[in-house]
């Protein structure tokens, strides 16, 4: 029966997200949050991580053009990406964040523009990779989301 | 969960010496009453999670974002003869510590300094595990000090300590400093302080 297979690749690309290191627990949590009423409650919180995460990195891009370099400001921004990253279970990107940090307690303007370039490039590969699974999961139905015990 | 340090005779002492409030904001909500609580934080993301976590827990739930409107929510900022003022009930605060402007620090030492909402437990919450931190807030009155991010099973630990009347530290307030370094560790789990052990290591 071809009706249960998108569900199977769905389940796959979720673990495989897991597997990989893209996403921790704090994924799970959120999914368990779905119900009947609110079945893509996870896909609307991630929406609202890329806004404000898209936000943010064009402000940290900013501050890091600036000279001299604002640490604070910096330090500032990045605790909010942290953040929400880890709100959302973005583990790797919430790992960059925490070597981004680290450079930037350090004052360390060069590794900070360096470290920069990879965590634009975790989020960006994050994000292409959520925006497939919720686009597989979406086509696969709604069953897959409302996974919170009763 | 931090009220399981009062013995039942530091309830009691509480319990006396509470001041006369308006019933609501005595007692947690009973039979089909429910918890109302106040969320607080600057993050987007943050926000809708901690409302959707406190909806499925079957709270009310009203969500600013920032210390300052928390403050004109409760009608505290520009206090002038607010007692006996029909102010909004809460039973619960939960807040951020790092917010811009007014931090959850902050925010905690204005509502534990007003006569009206001083007994409305507060709970900080931060993604930053930092002792002194946590002591500091403990100190200031703070009900809990949650882990980011929160748990449904925080969340639901924490209503169940406030329904069951806890929450309700009143008599501790004021000259009793709690030294709570000893008996906290952050919430992390279920149980209570299971990282107790490695805590008092460090001491």
């Amino acid at each position: 029966m071809e009706r249960g297979q998108p569900r199977r690749q769905v389940a796959a690309m979720k673990q495989s997200l897991f597997d990989q290191g893209y996403l921790d627990e704090q994924f799970i949590q959120l999914e368990e949050l779905s119900d009947d009423a609110n079945p893509n409650f996870v896909e609307e919180i991630v929406i609202l991580y890329y806004r404000d995460s898209s936000r943010l990195v064009s402000s940290i891009e900013q501050t890091l053009e600036r000279s001299p370099l604002d640490f604070n400001k910096l330090e500032s921004l990045l605790h909010q990406f942290k953040g929400s990253s880890s709100s959302i279970g973005a583990k790797k990107v919430k790992a960059e964040c925490t070597l981004l940090g680290e450079y930037c307690r350090a004052g360390n303007a060069e590794g900070c523009t360096r470290s920069f370039q990879q965590l634009k490039k975790e989020y960006s590969v994050l994000r292409k990779k959520l925006e497939a699974y919720f686009q597989l999961a979406r086509q696969a139905g709604p069953a897959e989301s409302a996974c919170r015990p009763k | 969960m931090l009220g399981k340090i009062l013995s039942s005779e530091m309830a009691t002492v509480a319990n006396v010496f509470r001041p006369n409030f308006p019933q609501a904001l005595e007692k947690p909500p009973s039979g089909s009453g429910e918890l109302h609580v106040l969320a607080v934080d600057d993050s987007h993301v943050d926000r809708k999670v901690i409302e959707r976590l406190l909806k499925i827990s079957s709270c009310k739930v009203t969500v600013v974002d920032s210390g300052t409107r928390a403050l004109q929510y409760l009608g505290l900022d520009g206090e002038k003869s607010s007692i006996g003022f029909d102010s909004v009930k809460v039973n619960l605060i939960m807040t951020d510590y790092s917010m811009p402007g007014m931090t959850g620090y902050e925010l905690l030492k204005r509502i534990k300094e007003s006569s009206i909402f001083r007994e409305i437990p507060v709970v900080i919450m931060s993604s930053e595990n930092i002792l002194t931190r946590i002591d500091s807030c403990l100190e200031e009155g703070a009900e809990d000090f949650l882990l980011k991010p929160v748990k449904l099973s925080d969340v639901k630990r924490l209503k169940d300590c406030i329904m069951k009347g806890e929450g309700k530290k009143s008599g501790e307030k004021g000259s009793q400093k709690r030294r709570r370094s000893d008996d906290y560790s952050p919430s992390r789990s279920t149980p209570l302080s299971p990282a107790l052990s490695s805590k008092k290591s460090r001491l």
